[in-house]
């Protein structure tokens, strides 16, 4: 793992945290939808921090499918569960949510187990490395 | 008890959706290559051409954006700190299975510990 690696699953975290805050504070203003009212989910794009949130978001897009192309799924997931903790942290200190004991211990639980993974490999199967069965027979065939 | 009903539906919503677009975005992306590598030597147009041409992009982006609004529905009806980690929670879960069904990751024991330590914090959460 280098550096810039490093710095690309950063970008995942932060900018999932950002965004999803982003989008609560901004779905608050815009109110409860239900399926009779379902036109005004599409309208909460108007909302500045639905917007900004979508921008984040975006931004989390482009740093989650890079990781992806180096990394396992089951290693890019929880190498960036700092998020749960970052998000807790946003929801209380930004949008001002209570958070009780007991999910403080969730969020902590979480982590730890995510922690886990980020110390084993980063890649255990990777697809376009491995040689098709009629490359091989080709290249077993000019060997000979 | 409306509103509650309304959150799990679309947690769940949430939850297959996004699992069902990493598993396409994640295969999506192992074929394209490594990016880093890829813009180094290609330039940074070649890249996005490839992923954008990808058609297990294209499915994964359909799920997210699911996934996106259902999100958005659930956020109008509860606490960011429930519906977030809830949803993001339980797909880990899910991924860890279907990365190994689908995927062929070689999902070890570390990783388990892993799924079942964040399945019990979702618990704790919604408790």
């Amino acid at each position: 793992m280098t550096s810039s690696k490093y710095l690309v699953l950063a970008g995942v975290t932060v900018c999932a945290a950002a965004g999803d805050s982003l989008l609560s504070r901004g779905m608050r203003e815009v109110g409860n939808i239900s399926f009779q009212n379902l036109p005004s989910i599409v309208l909460a794009i108007l909302n500045p921090w639905v917007a900004i949130g979508i921008v984040f978001l975006l931004g989390f897009f482009a740093s989650y499918m890079t990781a992806l192309s180096w990394a396992d799924l089951t290693y890019v997931l929880p190498a960036t569960s700092l998020g749960y903790v970052l998000l807790a942290l946003i929801a209380k200190f930004a949008l001002h949510e209570q958070i009780s004991v007991t999910r403080w211990l969730g969020i902590l639980l979480i982590s730890t187990g995510v922690g886990f993974v980020t110390r084993g490999p980063e890649l255990t199967h990777n697809p376009s490395r491995e040689i098709s069965p009629r490359s091989a027979r080709a290249l077993a065939a000019r060997q000979k | 008890m409306t509103k509650e009903i309304y959150t799990w539906e679309a947690i769940s919503a949430i939850v297959i959706a996004s699992c069902a677009g990493d598993v396409f975005l994640s295969h999506a992306m192992k074929q394209v290559g490594d990016v880093g590598e890829l813009w180094r030597r290609k330039g940074l147009v070649t890249v996005i051409g490839r992923i954008l041409r990808n058609p297990w992009f294209i499915g994964g982006v359909l799920c997210m954006t699911i996934a996106f609004y259902s999100l958005l529905f659930a956020l109008s009806w509860e606490d960011v700190s429930l519906v977030g980690p809830a949803a993001a929670a339980l797909t880990f879960v899910a991924n860890a299975v279907a990365a190994r069904i689908f995927l062929h990751e070689r999902v070890d024991r570390r990783r388990w510990i892993a799924a079942l330590l964040v399945a019990g914090g979702v618990l704790l959460l919604a408790a």
